[in-house]
C-alpha cells in the first residue's frame, strides 16, 4: 500500500482546543480540581505547622513543604501520587468511547483529518489540563509557604520544585494514556473507568506485594539470609526491577531523588561504595537529576508505549455501531 | 467516465468469512440523486463507509472525484459530505459551536467559517435556534443540523445514511425538499434508506441492495418496467357483479389481486384505463373509482423477490 498523503496532525490543534475548553469548563473537572486543591492544601498546611518549629535546621526548608508528613494527613507528594492518577483517569476514561456513544465519532472522522489527530489532540488536551491544575496547585503551595514560613526559597529549591512539577505531569501522562487506552478498548464508559481504576489499584497497591512474593519464590532465602534476617542481593535486585514496572514506583523514586537532596542511590548500596562519602551532605541538583533520569525516562517511555497501543487499536476499530 | 463523481468496481467487504458487500459496481453521476435502497443489513452502510475510506476495502476499486479513499482519504473526505445514520452532536454546545468545530476540522479559513456556518443553518431553517444548545433539539432538528453540516462543507457529493429514519411525515417531507434543493445546487446526493417508498420520489436513479449484492439498478420506472413487465398499476373500485372475472377478461391485464371489499389492484402491460372502465360498465357493474398508481419501489422489490423465490 502506498504511503498515505497529508499530515497526520491536520486538525489535532482544533481537537486540542475543543477538548481543552471542554475539560476546563466541565463539571467533572471542577470536582477533581477542588478535590486536589483541598487535599493538597490540607497536607501542606499541616506540614507548615510542623515546619515552623524546625525552621533554620534544614537547608532545604522549602522542599520539606512537599514531603513533610504529619499524622493523620500524608505528605503533599503522597496525596499527589494518589490523586494524579485519579484525575488523569477521570479525564480520559471516556474520551474515545464517549464520542462513539454520542454518535459523533463517524461525523468527526468524515472530516478531512486522520484518526491520529483525534487521539493526539485529546491526549494533549488532557495533559494540558493536568498541567494547568498542577501548576496552579504548585504556585498555591509555594505562596502558602512564603507567607507562613517567611523564608524565601533559594534558587536550587525552586529548580528542584520545578523538576518535581515536570515529573508529576509526566506521571499524569502515564495514567491518562492508560485511561485513553481503556476508552478505546471498551465501548462502555463505565467498564472503561472500572478497568482503568482497577489497573491503578493493581499497580500501586497490590503490585508491591506481588513483587515481594515473586522475588522470594524465585530466590528463596538461604541459611545465611535467615540468620541475618536480610534478603539476598539477588532477591532485592529482582524485587526492585519488577516493582519499577509500576509507574507509582517510578514516580516515588524520582521524587525521592529530587526532593530529598541527600539521596545518593535508589537501589542497594555496599559499604565499599560509601567509602569517603560524607554522609548526610546533599548532592548537587545535576547529580540528583542524573540519579532519577532513568525513572523519568521510564515514565515518558511508558506514556508513549501505552499511547501507541491505544493508537493501533483505534486505527483498527470499526466506526459503525 | 468524466461525469461520474463516484465509481466503484467489484467492491467487496468481508467480515471474517462473511461477505457484507459482495462485488458491487456503482456509478453516481455528477449532480444526480442516487438511492441506495434495501432492507437493514443488506450492505448499504458498509458500502458508504468504504466510499468514505472509514473502513478497509477487502477487494475492488473505488474512485471518488479522481481519488482512492484508501490511498488519499483526506482528499476524498474533502469532497464528500457525510450524514451518518442516527447522527449525534455535542449536547452541551450550541448549533453554531457544533458546526464551527467541524468547519475547523474541515480546514476552512477562519474568516470564512462564521459565514459558512450561519448560511448553512439559515438554509435548513435553524436560523432561529442557532445559539441554542443542541441538547434541546428534537430529532428532526438534529437531522437538519446534520444536513446543514453537509451543506456547509460545499462538497461535490453528499452521502446521507438513512436520513429519514425516525422522522414524522412532515419532517420527512421537509428533509426531502432540502435534499432536492441540494441537487439544484449541483451537488450529487447518495441516499441510503430501507424505506423505499419514502425516498423514491426524490431519487433520479436507485440501486436495490440485497445480501451484499445490487440486484437492480436504474430509474424507478425502468425498474418497474423490468420487474413488473408492464409497469402500469391501477386501483379499481367497483360493485355489482363478479368484478374480478370481468377485469380478467380485459386483454392486457396481467394480474388482478383482490384487496378486500370492492377494491382490486390491476397490473397491466399498457395503459388500460379506457378498456377497464368500458369492461366494468358494459358488464352492468357500478364503477366507483379508477386510479393509475405510480409504480412503487416497494411493489417492485416485493415482486422481484417473489419471482426469484418462485423460480428457485
Amino acid at each position: 500500500m502506498a504511503r498515505r498523503s497529508g499530515s497526520a496532525f491536520t486538525g489535532a490543534g482544533t481537537v486540542f482546543l475543543k477538548e481543552f475548553a471542554d475539560h476546563l469548563g466541565g463539571a467533572r473537572m471542577l470536582v477533581l480540581e477542588w478535590l486536589v486543591l483541598l487535599t493538597g492544601i490540607g497536607a501542606v498546611y499541616t506540614a507548615i505547622q510542623n515546619l515552623k518549629q524546625t525552621t533554620g535546621q534544614d537547608p532545604f526548608l522549602f522542599l520539606r513543604l512537599f514531603t513533610q508528613a504529619q499524622d493523620p494527613l500524608p505528605s503533599f507528594v503522597s496525596v499527589l501520587a494518589f490523586l494524579i492518577p485519579l484525575m488523569a483517569i477521570g479525564l480520559g476514561f471516556d474520551s474515545v468511547n464517549g464520542e462513539f456513544n454520542r454518535r459523533t465519532l463517524s461525523r468527526l472522522l468524515a472530516q478531512p483529518i486522520y484518526r491520529d489527530a483525534l487521539l493526539l489532540g485529546k491526549f494533549l488536551a488532557g495533559l494540558a489540563t493536568i498541567a494547568v491544575s498542577l501548576i496552579t496547585l504548585w504556585l498555591v503551595v509555594i505562596g502558602l509557604g512564603l507567607i507562613t514560613l517567611g523564608v524565601p526559597p533559594n534558587g536550587e529549591e525552586v529548580a528542584r520544585g520545578a523538576a518535581f512539577l515536570v515529573v508529576a505531569i509526566f506521571y499524569g501522562g502515564v495514567w491518562l494514556a492508560v485511561a485513553m487506552m481503556c476508552s478505546v478498548f471498551f465501548r462502555s464508559a463505565a467498564t472503561s473507568a472500572l478497568v482503568a481504576l482497577g489497573l491503578w489499584l493493581l499497580v500501586s497497591v497490590l503490585w508491591p506485594l506481588i513483587v515481594q512474593f515473586i522475588a522470594t519464590a524465585i530466590y528463596p532465602p538461604g541459611a545465611a539470609q535467615i540468620l541475618f534476617g536480610q534478603p539476598s542481593l539477588h532477591q532485592i535486585e529482582l524485587q526492585q526491577a519488577l516493582s519499577r514496572i509500576s509507574p507509582s514506583t517510578l514516580f516515588a523514586e524520582s521524587l525521592l531523588g529530587i526532593l530529598h537532596p541527600t539521596t545518593r542511590a535508589l537501589g542497594p548500596i555496599f559499604m565499599s561504595q560509601l567509602e569517603g562519602a560524607v554522609m548526610g551532605t546533599p548532592l548537587s541538583l545535576s547529580q540528583s537529576l542524573l540519579l532519577v533520569w532513568p525513572q523519568v525516562i521510564g515514565l515518558v517511555a511508558g506514556t508513549i508505549i501505552l499511547f501507541v497501543i491505544a493508537y493501533v487499536a483505534f486505527q483498527r476499530q470499526e466506526v459503525r455501531a | 467516465m468524466s461525469d461520474n463523481v463516484i465509481t466503484a468496481r467489484g467492491l467487496r467487504k468481508l467480515y471474517g468469512k462473511v461477505a457484507a458487500v459482495d462485488g458491487i459496481d456503482l456509478d453516481v453521476h455528477r449532480g444526480e440523486i442516487f438511492g441506495l435502497l434495501g432492507p437493514n443489513g443488506a450492505g448499504k452502510t458498509t458500502t458508504i463507509l468504504m466510499l468514505l475510506g472509514l473502513t478497509e476495502v477487502s477487494g475492488g476499486s473505488i474512485d471518488v472525484g479522481g481519488f482512492d479513499p484508501m490511498r488519499e482519504p483526506l482528499e476524498v473526505k474533502r469532497r464528500i459530505g457525510y450524514l451518518p445514520d442516527s447522527v449525534g452532536f455535542y449536547d452541551n454546545l450550541t448549533a453554531r459551536e457544533n458546526l464551527r468545530y467541524t468547519a475547523r476540522l474541515a480546514g476552512f479559513a477562519r474568516a470564512d467559517i462564521e459565514r459558512r456556518v450561519a448560511t448553512a443553518l439559515e438554509r435548513v431553517g435553524l436560523g432561529a435556534v442557532i445559539d441554542k444548545r443542541v441538547g434541546t433539539f428534537s430529532r428532526g432538528m438534529r437531522q437538519r443540523l446534520g444536513l446543514a453540516e453537509v451543506q456547509m462543507k460545499g462538497a461535490e457529493v453528499a452521502i446521507l445514511d438513512e436520513p429519514t429514519s425516525g422522522l414524522d411525515p412532515e419532517a420527512t417531507f421537509e428533509l426531502l425538499e432540502m435534499i432536492r434543493a441540494m441537487k439544484a445546487d449541483g451537488t450529487a446526493v447518495l441516499i441510503s434508506s430501507h424505506l423505499l417508498d419514502r425516498v423514491q420520489a426524490v431519487c433520479d436513479r436507485v440501486a436495490l441492495f440485497n445480501e451484499g449484492h445490487i440486484v437492480l439498478e436504474g430509474t424507478v420506472s425502468e425498474l418497474a418496467h423490468r420487474v413488473l413487465g408492464g409497469g402500469y398499476i391501477y386501483d379499481l373500485e367497483a360493485e355489482g357483479g363478479a368484478i374480478e372475472k370481468i377485469i380478467s377478461t380485459v386483454s392486457g391485464a396481467r394480474e388482478v389481486t383482490a384487496q378486500g371489499g370492492p377494491r382490486f389492484r390491476i397490473l397491466a402491460e399498457r395503459d388500460l384505463r379506457a378498456d377497464l372502465a368500458k369492461a366494468v360498465v358494459s358488464a352492468g357493474a357500478r364503477l366507483l373509482r379508477l386510479t393509475a398508481l405510480e409504480p412503487s419501489l416497494d411493489t417492485v422489490y416485493r415482486h422481484y423477490f417473489e419471482g426469484r423465490h418462485g423460480t428457485a
